[in-house]
């Protein structure tokens, strides 16, 4: 596996939605490939045959009946948004513009 | 008087309302108090909230005196935490309050409602004193990322009190509260008691619910009490354990009330040992590790083997893979938890003039996360991301498989449970960790193993190296805190005579007033003398 390049960095950061001035980046660069040299122990071990783990809990499935039941009123979930109208949470414009 | 009530413990404090020689609201004052003295210094909590305090606590009397008055018999079905102060980690949700998660993205966010646990604590009559600070987002492992300045350790105020839950540590070791809640993912619970000398627990995943706790990584997080003793950790515990209907990872799991009926006689509390296996796992005694640390926990450990306990050598063989495996499946998890923070519904929010909606999000995320954070959500984002899912996150959830499965095979061999340091070193200065990642990643290396097979584990105070607290970690199978508590009750009773029994932080008679240094302040002092 190959290290981090600037470029790998920053398109993670991309991914991450992340906005980082250069400095951040560079120094990030060398602080995360410094922590994925640790992962390759993790290749001195034949994991072919092991299941993964996702959860240590023995649950599946866990449902509930589909009733109406009281939720968070309005007013409340509206209160913490930077920007809301009536009982709209105002977003950002997302289609018709720049950004793919 | 106020320094008599904070010394007590929350069941000396229990009794004493039950016995009317002390109120909710003398318990509250004096406790308030003494955290609004001591914060300027300690910088353990974020909010205390005086106001909502002293109406918990005029309830609280007001049930007490009607008992007393009404139906005396009541007063014996009171819960023990009625009445009790209790500080809980700031990313708890409180209705109506604060929960930064230690973070600036999340500054002015209010919480639109109680967490589970808070509201089984109200249930109970508790006490709540305020928020405390903890690293950003519960990643670190010494407070120092809190985006809210770091806490000083009450032993060594230029130390810190380990992390996440550092301002739940020190507030209790500092008897700002006798009890108060962390969370737990990679050891952020047990490490910073051991660093604090206090009790410590993280429960096994499933046992509390996080509904209503900011999330960091989901297969990992517990919360769990801190106190200055098992049986006040154990009733803190059952107050807040059980199936929640939403969460549905928590389990339905039947409470032992037992949690609430340990032994008050050291000598009962002592006998328990007699014939319990007790592993010691080689992998644990984890190179680097301070070799005083480890004189302590071998002094307790012969401790143990005195009084009855059969202590055996065994082999965890995956324990040197953890810290890899916890450093991708934890960011993992985290990158998606995170991504929630994008300044459109809550937290801080950038619009950029006439820019797009990403543009926005790089700059509510760029400006809102510290730094640490951002590490984390590029190593998650990097091990999920298409061509390294399977080196990477795949691979990591295979080796916790491997993990587990070491546990499970010492404890279905007969060990009752296993008993190891809870941190390679004492509380470390401002600083010492922070210009390499992994060596603060080091200190959750005998912590992250047992979150990552979802166990229980206990941090226990058992001596001093250099006049700052050890932590002794015994570890049980899944669904045994109650075995945990006893075993921890039990190792207190034989050290009830130890010197370092009962001793104070020494560092505290410094922590008086507003005019000193905060933490940040010597954090910055230590960083300019090199």
């Amino acid at each position: 596996m190959a290290g981090l390049s600037r470029a790998d960095v920053e398109h993670v950061a991309y991914l991450a939605r992340l906005g980082m001035s250069p400095d951040e980046l560079d120094r990030l660069q060398g602080q995360l490939n410094h922590i994925l040299d640790q992962y390759m122990k993790l290749a001195e071990l034949d994991t072919d045959a092991i299941p993964p783990t996702a959860q240590t809990i023995e649950l599946e499935n866990i449902l509930r009946d589909d009733i109406v039941t009281p939720s968070l009123p309005q007013a409340a979930v509206l209160a913490n948004a930077p920007k809301s109208e009536g009982t709209f949470i105002v977003v950002p414009p997302i289609l018709g513009g720049e950004a793919t | 008087m106020t320094s008599d009530l904070t010394g007590l413990l929350a069941h000396e404090m229990a009794a004493a309302l039950r016995a009317g020689t002390v109120s909710a609201r003398d318990l509250a004052l004096a406790h308030l108090e003494r955290a609004e003295r001591q914060n300027h210094a300690l910088n353990a909590w974020l909010l205390i909230d005086r106001a909502g305090a002293l109406a918990q606590a005029d309830a609280a009397d007001a049930v007490l005196k009607r008992a007393r008055a009404e139906a005396p018999a009541v007063l014996g079905t009171l819960h023990p935490l009625h009445g009790i102060p209790v500080g809980l980690k700031d990313l708890i949700s409180v209705e109506g309050g604060q929960c930064t998660a230690g973070s600036r993205i999340l500054e002015g966010y209010r919480a639109p409602y109680d967490a589970h646990i808070t509201g089984r604590l109200r249930e109970a009559g508790a006490v709540f004193i305020g928020k405390t600070n903890m690293d950003e987002f519960a990643m670190g492992s010494s407070n120092e990322y809190s985006a809210y300045g770091p806490v000083s350790n009450p032993w060594d105020l230029d130390t810190v009190p380990g992390g996440s839950s550092g301002g739940s540590a020190a507030a209790v070791a500092a008897h700002h509260v006798p009890l108060s809640l962390g969370t737990d993912t990679g050891g952020s619970i047990r490490q910073p008691a051991a660093l604090c000398g206090i009790v410590g627990m993280k429960p096994t995943y499933g046992r509390v619910s996080r509904y209503g706790i900011v999330a960091f990584a989901s297969s990992l997080d517990q919360i769990g009490p801190f106190a200055r003793d098992a049986r006040d950790a154990a009733a803190l515990l059952h107050a807040v354990v059980g199936r929640d209907e939403r969460d549905s990872t928590s389990a339905p799991i039947p409470v032992p009330d037992e949690l609430l009926h340990l032994p008050e006689s050291d000598d009962e509390a002592v006998a328990w040992l007699r014939g319990k296996r007790l592993g010691l796992p080689r992998e644990y005694f984890v190179a680097g590790m301070d070799p005083d640390v480890e004189r302590r926990i071998r002094e307790g450990v012969a401790f143990l083997e005195d009084a009855g306990a059969v202590v055996e050598d065994v082999s965890l063989p995956h324990t040197d893979y953890g810290l890899a495996t916890y450093y991708i499946v934890a960011p993992a998890e985290a990158s998606a938890n995170l991504a929630r923070y994008d300044g459109v519904r809550y937290g801080l929010s950038r619009r950029l003039d006439g820019a797009d909606f990403i543009a926005d999000y790089l700059a509510t995320r760029g400006e809102g996360f510290g730094a640490e954070v951002k590490r984390r959500i590029m190593l998650g984002t990097y091990a999920l991301s298409a061509g390294y899912y399977d080196a990477f996150y795949l691979k990591a959830q295979k080796v916790r498989t491997l993990i587990k499965r070491d546990f499970d095979e010492v404890f279905a061999s007969g060990i009752d449970a296993l008993v190891a340091p809870t941190s390679p070193s004492v509380a470390f200065r401002f600083g010492a960790k922070t210009s390499d990642p992994v060596s603060m990643y080091l200190s959750d290396a005998c912590t992250l193993p047992v979150n990552m097979a979802g166990l229980p584990g206990i941090s226990v105070p058992c001596g001093l190296s250099e006049g700052l607290p050890v932590g002794l970690q015994l570890i049980g199978p899944a669904w045994s805190e109650l075995m945990l508590f006893r075993a921890g009750r039990a190792f207190e009773g034989l050290t009830a005579g130890a010197t370092w029994k009962g001793q104070e932080p020494t560092a505290l008679v410094d922590a008086d007033g507003a005019h000193g240094p905060t933490p940040a302040d010597r954090a910055a002092l230590l960083a300019a003398s090199g």
